[in-house]
């Protein structure tokens, strides 16, 4: 008898991807598409020259409800000081003070409840967590029946502003409430690419229809998880349980912007004393970004060496497109985390000469 | 007179006299998706069939090829290192890999010809 554990969860845009020939692949337990047939490299491109639509629903959605200053006690994140129509970043912490996760959190004109996105792979974990922790103080409500798209690129702003007329005015971490092709819709003008762009928010009935309206824009193509993970390494931006995971704190991950200016002053996040002595005599070891010198990309894993003895590893590394190069990020001693150390990269038994490098590879360009 | 055979590892050889042109199949190339990056081995290499002899590397994920037959490597496609997507443009033509001088022509009869290998790729 075979007891089958492994039944692949789908968003509600499966049956679109298959009509629009992706490629699907298991990710976090969701049949995701990985590339349609231009392929990655022209999807990549085609990103930060246009528009991408990215399906991003198997991303863990959820209203948080109650004493929501509560969320403090397991974040980073200054949450009581932000203001209304904003989105901010935040790491949900353990006890120790590692990364259990990254997530948004954003609070709606007018509305007591935070509205949060945590990581797919992660998301019943860190909502059983949340309300572990803070227990009855708070009610945590997820929608996981949601959908969740992201349009990114230099054109995304152009094209929905015709399915939602008045969004391109919104800045960048900037959410609201609004219409989407007349779908009610939370979009804020945030994404994972590097490029202007926004996060929209949907009824899981809605989502099939608001998607084939945004692709009818012309200057629109979907996009699937390849793109959005070469666009987001050229971003310099994190992917939970590659770059940092509960085996890493935020100092070490290089993401102390992401304790509040408060939070430093007043601590009150776990291990906050611990965490902000970090801060300020360094860590052993440091996430940074590593430029390959040649053309041979370092994948996730590859050994970082200098003076002959393995100084770390590559969390994330791979091709580049708009870079038009390799491009990665690891953890090295921290010795060696300054930008422009030059160190090697051990590829096929190789020693491959590299730089630390400042991210992101690719400048960014947020609407500010 | 050329022929070319076909591996379970989705390389292609074509045999002139004793000269064999490597790459791979198109139906590798399309499973792998954009190529980004290549690595040939060294004319006056010696390679064994089945052995590693070069690398190809798509946006997503780098793979080994394979060398299909034994010999002496005699050459490799350099333009591949500037223009990696010729792998995808014209995998079975102008995106060749490399050149062996065949050791034993015994181990090129053994491999598949292209329609056992249509057969072979159409359960995958």
């Amino acid at each position: 008898m075979t007891v089958t554990t492994d039944i692949l969860r789908r968003t509600p845009l499966h049956a679109l991807h298959v009509e629009l020939g992706a490629k699907l692949v298991p990710f976090a337990g969701y049949e995701m598409p990985v590339q349609y047939p231009a392929g990655v490299l022209k999807e990549h491109l085609h990103t930060r020259a246009k528009a991408g639509l990215f399906d991003v629903s198997h991303m863990g959605q959820a209203f948080l409800a109650g004493d929501t200053a509560a969320l403090e006690r397991l974040t980073t994140a200054d949450v009581i000081g932000l203001k209304e129509g904003m989105q901010r970043y935040g790491l949900l912490l353990t006890d120790a003070g590692t990364i259990k996760d990254d997530f948004m959190f954003s609070r709606l004109a007018g509305e007591a409840d935070l509205y949060l996105v945590v990581n797919a792979g992660t998301k019943e974990g860190d909502f059983e967590y949340i309300t572990e922790k803070l227990g009855s103080a708070i009610t945590l409500t997820s929608r996981f029946d949601r959908a969740l798209l992201a349009l990114q690129g230099p054109a995304a702003s152009a094209v929905l502003e015709r399915l939602s007329p008045g969004i391109s005015a919104l800045t960048f971490m900037k959410v609201v409430r609004t219409t989407v092709a007349g779908a009610p819709a939370i979009i804020s003008r945030t994404g994972y690419t590097g490029e202007d762009g926004f996060e929209i928010s949907i009824e899981g009935a809605d989502a099939d229809r608001v998607a084939r309206a945004l692709l009818a824009e012309e200057e629109v193509l979907p996009i699937g998880l390849g793109a959005r993970d070469s666009l987001r390494l050229e971003a310099g931006l994190c992917l939970y349980g590659h770059d940092m995971d509960e085996s890493t704190d935020p100092v070490e991950a290089s993401l102390v912007w992401a304790i509040g200016k408060r939070r430093k002053l007043e601590k009150g996040f776990p291990s906050a004393d611990a965490i902000m002595a970090k801060v300020a005599n360094g860590t052993a070891k440091k996430r940074v970004g590593i430029k390959p010198e040649g053309r041979a990309p370092a994948r996730e894993g590859t050994e970082i060496m200098a003076g002959g003895r393995i100084i770390g590893r590559v969390t994330s590394g791979g091709f580049g497109p708009s870079a038009n190069g390799p491009v990665a990020m690891g953890y090295v001693e921290s010795a060696f985390a300054a930008d422009g150390t030059k160190i090697e990269l051990m590829v096929r038994g190789q020693a491959l000469p590299a730089t630390v490098a400042p991210m992101p590879f690719v400048p960014h360009n947020y609407k500010r | 007179m050329s022929e070319t055979r076909y591996t379970d590892q989705h390389e292609w050889v074509r045999l002139d006299g004793n000269s064999a042109t490597v790459g791979i199949t198109r139906f590798a190339a399309e499973q792998l998706g954009d190529v980004v990056y290549v690595e040939l081995p060294p004319a006056g290499k010696a390679v064994k069939a089945g052995a590693e002899a070069a690398v190809v590397e798509s946006v997503k994920a780098a793979s080994e090829v394979y060398a299909p037959v034994g010999g002496e490597v005699t050459g490799a496609n350099d333009v591949l290192t500037t223009e990696p997507s010729k792998v995808n443009d014209d995998p079975e033509g102008e995106g060749w890999f490399f050149k062996l001088k065949l050791a034993d022509t015994g181990e090129f009869a053994k491999l598949m010809d292209a329609a056992a290998y249509a057969a072979f790729t159409k359960d995958h």
